[in-house]
């Protein structure tokens, strides 16, 4: 038993986390005022090789593991939440199913592209009517010829507007629901692939969310991703390791929110009700360290990890929550004036209890397991 | 990074697990109801080891690992927290020795304890000295070779059943907490008494006793570490033995749970079984959450104390807070998934809510691991 990470690993976090405090933290407060792309932070990121954290080396990915891949989104979602989930989408959800699902040319043809960041990817699963039950969407994939003619409309995009290439869910066998979906990969510059309405939104602002809607998109056959009616398999097996990233996510968001309160308690002096908020702010994010990481590290080993890595999203998520007003309601009102990082936590927070599985769908995963 | 135990903690866990569902867990209702030493229990895990797990092999013990204990605690407190206490008071009145004792101490004192001819206890506690274990009146006076003891301890786990009992006593009044120095007793050479047990909400069958000192005699050389190193050593201990607590929750947690998911799938209402509505899964879903992430915490501070880590006093403060205060919510949740018959004593789960609020207090209550944690966070 030993719950010290790698040391390969600790020296990647201690590179990213260098890069995320260099190039995101300067940006996070106005990219989240400005409702802006932090294009900057996503360029750095490239470069650095971020965007291919989990694609192995011969598709020019960094061929790392879901440990490094968590580890990646906590400094970044440190430093900028909004960077890091888009960092997030693009490396999970929006990749790492074209590397678990996809044929040989597939690979070779989108990975690369997608390592480097060429390519932003993105997930197409949400649908208006089909959010938490997603074996009842309704988007069409009609076989034509060679080809599939793709209709629908999607909602919650995270990466809208800025993905190069989209994974979509559509129907190709009307009425069987999960065993009737299929998944495709859909280049955004594809004719007929267009940007709906952008949201707006209450915190993660740097990240566009919004709606893709399809019309008479044709794609290739061999743009489908794994067999015809297996695509909620490939979907809910992308979530899995998404919640692996989410996770990250919230423990970079309550990292930022433990350390400003400890710095803010030193800086203006402190009673004992502050000191034993922040001791369990502290106590509660260790806890759910340890819960991604463990779901991450069974990922890494080729484990079974569906059950933690639900609980560790549940945890996180839910932790970073309650952390995040609690640093908030410490700083009182300089930390609910906007440009505060104390007020941009619980807003940034609040979305990872909602997406990538609301915690009451991540309850009912693991009352499954448990009851199993 | 390895979550899994090794082989052979796996190999002991299994050993500790069958012995305790066949001898313990049929007993464990009636420990509670009698609020008596189960000194058949003690004896059976002297035979079979388990006393010995906080020691390692030169000393005569089978491990020393902290994570090793932890794990027999958590095993024996999913059935029965009193007797859980055994072990893991075994371990705390065993910590000084082997944290501050020299060589020939711990060879001289540790074997008998590892045995299992003896057990261990730790007298720390006062009437007026608690969360401020500093403000001791308990004096010990050397004269030549031997101190003389005088001085009432409060609250202590297995005192009245130790054979080896640990001491923390003033040698210097004046110097306040570095006036303090820790004695090993030895209850053939340095009798002390027991005149009053406490009746207790919970681990009712574990003595809680207040142990009188008059005039007590103890050789200078069961005198640990330097006078005046006491308290030092006191904290050294609490650091090494919160996980422990935190184990003997995570156990009481875990017996409960297991209780109640089972009693959920055969309690059938409104024509179903109760474990089919939403509101009672997502209770269990909580709860095994919130167990999960206390495992981690409570097993991270044990590696922590095995590697003699420098954060090992703060993890160790987390892991006794959120393992405690897990428990605590997971068994009033068991008891309210039971309804009626969790309150009712033909249950377990409502001893095991019992149980689980001392696990709230002793070792440094939650309120002093807040200030250990905030103080760390804060430096």
């Amino acid at each position: 038993m030993d719950f010290d990470l790698p040391r390969e690993h600790a020296s990647f976090r201690d590179a990213v986390r260098e890069l995320a405090q260099a190039v995101a933290l300067p940006l996070a407060a106005e990219v989240d005022r400005d409702h802006r792309f932090p294009h900057e932070a996503i360029t750095a990121a490239a470069e650095a090789g971020l965007l291919g954290v989990l694609i192995p080396r011969e598709y020019g990915g960094a061929g790392l593991d879901a440990l490094a891949f968590a580890l990646c989104i906590d400094e970044l979602a440190r430093a900028c939440a909004s960077t890091s989930v888009i960092v997030d989408v693009h490396t999970s959800v929006g990749s790492e199913p074209i590397l678990l699902f996809g044929d040989d040319a597939q690979k070779r043809r989108w990975l690369p592209r997608l390592a480097s960041g060429e390519l932003l990817g993105a997930f197409a699963l949400t649908e208006p009517a089909s959010g938490s039950d997603a074996a009842s969407l309704q988007a069409t994939a009609r076989r034509n010829g060679d080809g599939y003619v793709l209709n629908g409309t999607k909602v919650f995009i995270t990466n809208i507007g800025r993905a190069g290439l989209y994974i979509v869910f559509a129907r190709t066998g009307p009425g069987e629901r999960a065993a009737g979906v299929s998944a495709f990969l859909v280049p955004a510059d594809t004719e007929g692939v267009r940007v709906g309405q952008v949201f707006k939104k209450m915190g993660l602002n740097g990240s566009p969310t919004g709606e893709l809607v399809l019309e008479d998109v044709v794609v290739p056959a061999s743009n489908r991703l794994a067999a015809e009616g297996k695509g909620f398999t490939v979907a809910m097996r992308a979530l899995d390791s998404g919640r692996i990233g989410i996770s990250g996510q919230a423990l970079g968001i309550g990292q930022a929110a433990v350390d400003e309160t400890a710095a803010l308690l030193k800086q203006r002096g402190h009673e004992q009700g502050d000191d034993f908020t922040l001791a369990d702010m502290a106590t509660r994010h260790e806890s759910a360290r340890l819960l991604a990481y463990d779901a991450a590290w069974l990922c890494s080993s080729g484990r079974p990890f569906t059950r933690q890595a639900s609980m560790a999203k549940l945890h996180c998520t839910d932790t970073t929550m309650q952390v995040a007003l609690d640093a908030l309601q410490i700083a009182g009102e300089e930390g609910a004036v906007s440009g505060s990082p104390f007020e941009r936590h619980v807003r940034d927070a609040k979305a990872l209890q909602i997406y990538e599985g609301s915690n009451q769908v991540q309850r009912m995963v693991i009352a499954r397991s448990v009851l199993q | 990074m390895d979550f899994d135990f090794s082989e052979e903690q796996v190999a002991i866990r299994d050993t500790i697990r069958e012995l305790v569902q066949d001898r313990v867990a049929p007993r464990a209702a009636e420990i509670d109801e009698k609020a008596e030493y189960p000194k058949d229990i003690e004896r059976l895990f002297a035979e079979n080891g388990i006393l010995g797990i906080p020691f390692p092999e030169e000393y005569g013990g089978i491990s020393g690992s902290s994570v090793t204990i932890c794990m027999g605690v958590e095993e024996i407190a999913k059935a029965c927290a009193t007797s859980s206490l055994i072990l893991a008071v075994q371990a705390l009145g065993s910590y000084p020795i082997l944290v501050a004792g020299s060589e020939e101490q711990k060879k001289r004192l540790c074997p008998p304890l590892a045995s299992g001819e003896k057990v261990a206890a730790y007298a720390l506690s006062e009437t007026g000295s608690g969360s401020d274990a500093a403000a001791m009146k308990t004096r010990a006076k050397r004269y030549g070779d031997e101190y003389v003891l005088n001085g009432t301890k409060q609250f202590i786990t297995g005192g009245s059943v130790a054979g080896t009992l640990v001491v923390f006593a003033q040698t210097d009044p004046d110097a306040n907490a570095k006036g303090i120095s820790a004695f090993v007793l030895e209850k053939e050479h340095s009798p002390w008494q027991a005149p009053k047990l406490e009746h207790k909400l919970g681990i009712r069958g574990s003595p809680t006793a207040q142990l009188v000192f008059e005039d007590v005699k103890v050789p200078a050389a069961n005198r640990l570490g330097d006078e005046g190193a006491g308290f030092k050593i006191a904290l050294a201990v609490l650091d090494r033995s919160r996980p422990g607590i935190g184990a003997q929750a995570l156990g009481i947690a875990e017996g409960a749970f297991d209780y109640a998911l089972n009693y959920a799938r055969d309690r059938k209402q409104f024509g179903q079984p109760i474990s089919s509505f939403q509101g009672i899964q997502f209770m269990f879903a909580d709860m095994a959450t919130q167990i999960e992430a206390a495992r981690h915490l409570v097993y991270m501070a044990a590696t922590k104390v095995d590697k003699k880590a420098a954060d090992l006093t703060k993890v160790a403060a987390m892991a006794k807070l959120f393992a405690s205060d897990m428990a605590m919510q997971v068994t009033t949740d068991c008891v309210q998934v039971l309804g009626g018959y969790g309150y009712i004593a033909d249950y377990p789960v409502e001893r095991m809510m019992r149980d689980a609020k001392i696990t709230q207090i002793y070792e440094g209550t939650n309120q002093i691991q807040r200030v250990v944690i905030a103080r760390s966070l804060l430096r």
